[in-house]
């Protein structure tokens, strides 16, 4: 009976679709177009802005003077062999710390008890800059890439940590007593149920994991070291080399967003079950 | 003998306490003196007050929880804890997002040694009698509520259990849906000759559901009022509701609940 009476309506707006997919192109477009003609206005601006105002190039070098730079570094100071130890330090310290964290986290969601115990703690741990710890981590291990790890790790361990232990904490004890009830073992219920349903939460801990790591492994190469991104950031600035500072600032960018784009990709093949509010489909009736 | 034999599921003088909330708190008493029994392909309803203990029976019931006197036995066997042979079933569905229909009724399965394919095969026979083939490559997000109730009502339905509990299953429905469902899980338990406890707080649908109806009074609970229902189409609950006898029943069960005195919900 309702779809009789919407009948003639639907066909009234499916005209009025088909106008809109045709003018849809540029619609589709316009954003794309708008950010990259952003980007074009402040590559230009700053490129001639700065001359024109008198900042001298040790402050704010040109556009052009960055592409010199880096061009430079590629020949002369083996950029790459410093941008593949920033980038594989920075995943091999995003995965060491995602994984600590994670089994912490279950391991603490599992007993309740040892997290009550810790939970002042992982929270004094959690407040703490971690990467002020970096300095005392060369005292202990000298100059090589355990301090620039451990600090990374540290970084990455306590978003995932936290966010996994939310997860059991607001676990669905009905859907734990449904496995009971079916005389599930323990180890079969956290395999099917838990970890499951801590994985939106898992997630989330990882995606910001992956942003935290780059810094962990920066402030490491900062504070000591001959290698690495950070190492060139401190190295620039000893020369008044404004150019090499910005570069390192911006391959170091570079390396974030690659890691964050693939934690989102990882993300949304694990979580594909979770509705997203445009692509439902509408419930049909029972 | 016969008789016993007969007596699918059976509680005699059930209590269960729970320790009071602060130290020195006398213990809350759920239920007390709870003694019935459920045969062999009977429909049987609970319908009382809310706090009137039902969840805790659904909980003794599934083995989830021990009594504190008294015996739980299904099938002349005291349940001493989690116990395949009881399915339940609650106002949430309780279906896992992240698996279609099809793996979430084979979940139940999971706890057995069972191959893959028979899984496959008793998960997809009870989707055919809930007439949710279509829908067995979908996830819980794209089908409608009474889809979402049927499926775990399969689920339920594919650990072929001696008794299936039912808790509220139809409360979070809108008024139609519930009606439609109602008729279609009726039939379905009709069909397999199922034994079922219902647990509602809906007079029309006990009536409408069931062969007989326990009242169970609050605080702490206990059975006050056994009622046969006698109808016929026990699988047509909507036929039955129509009767002049059904609605006798629901006005009973009104005075006997006094909701016409209470002030409070």
């Amino acid at each position: 009976m309702s779809n009789e009476a919407t009948g003639p309506a639907n066909r009234d707006r499916l005209p009025l679709r088909a106008v809109m997919a045709r003018g849809g192109w540029w619609r589709g477009a316009a954003v794309p177009l708008a950010s990259l003609a952003l980007a074009v206005v402040v590559l230009v601006a700053w490129q001639y802005l700065p001359p024109m105002l008198g900042v001298p190039k040790y402050i704010i070098p040109r556009v052009s003077d960055l592409w010199g730079e880096m061009v430079r570094m590629w020949f002369q100071e083996n950029l790459l062999k410093h941008f593949i130890s920033t980038a594989s330090m920075s995943i091999l310290g995003f995965v060491l710390g995602g994984l600590l964290g994670a089994v912490f986290g279950y391991a603490l969601g599992l007993l309740p008890t040892w997290e009550k115990v810790l939970s002042p703690y992982i929270l004094a741990l959690q407040i703490a800059p971690k990467v002020a710890f970096a300095p005392l981590f060369i005292l202990w291990f000298g100059y090589n890439a355990w301090p620039k790890l451990i600090v990374t790790i540290l970084v990455v361990f306590f978003p995932i940590l936290v966010n996994v232990l939310q997860a059991m904490r607001i676990m669905d004890r009905d859907l734990v007593n449904l496995a009971r009830a079916y005389n599930m073992s323990k180890t079969k219920i956290f395999l099917k149920i838990m970890l499951p349903f801590s994985m939106p939460n898992l997630m989330a801990g990882l995606r910001i994991g992956a942003t935290l790591a780059v810094i962990g492994i920066t402030v490491g190469e900062l504070v000591g070291g001959e290698i690495g991104l950070g190492y060139l950031i401190s190295f620039g600035q000893g020369q008044a080399n404004t150019a090499m500072v910005f570069d390192a600032i911006g391959l170091l960018t570079v390396i974030g967003i690659v890691m964050y784009w693939a934690v989102t990709s990882i993300e949304t093949r694990v979580l594909h079950y979770v509705p997203k509010a445009l692509d439902a489909p509408p419930p049909s009736q029972p | 003998m016969l008789n016993r034999t007969t007596q699918v599921l059976q509680l005699q003088d059930v209590a269960r306490r729970f320790p009071g909330r602060t130290a020195g708190a006398p213990p809350f008493t759920a239920v007390r003196n709870l003694s019935f029994d459920v045969r062999q392909g009977e429909f049987v309803s609970i319908v009382g007050p809310s706090g009137c203990g039902k969840s805790t029976l659904l909980n003794l019931v599934a083995g989830l929880d021990r009594p504190s006197e008294g015996t739980v036995s299904l099938r002349g066997i005291e349940v001493n804890g989690p116990n395949s042979s009881v399915g339940f079933m609650l106002q949430k569905d309780l279906l896992l997002p992240w698996r279609t229909v099809l793996h979430n009724v084979e979940f139940g399965l999971e706890a057995r040694s069972m191959s893959a394919a028979e899984r496959r095969e008793r998960a997809l026979r009870e989707l055919k009698r809930c007439r949710l083939t279509d829908f067995a490559d979908r996830y819980p997000y794209q089908i409608s509520g009474g889809q979402r109730q049927r499926a775990a009502l399969a689920r339920t339905l594919a650990i072929d259990p001696d008794v299936v509990l039912l808790d509220e299953p139809f409360s979070a429905l809108d008024a139609q849906t519930k009606l439609v469902l109602q008729k279609s899980f009726a039939e379905t338990i009709a069909g397999s000759g199922l034994t079922t406890l219902l647990i509602t707080h809906d007079l029309s649908e006990a009536v409408a559901m069931s062969d007989r109806i326990l009242v169970m009074s609050d605080g702490p609970g206990r059975i006050v009022e056994e009622i046969d229902v006698g109808l016929p189409d026990r699988n047509n609950p909507i036929a039955r509701v129509a009767t002049q006898r059904a609605s006798e029943i629901v006005k009973h069960l009104f005075h006997a609940l006094h909701i016409d005195n209470r002030l409070d919900a």
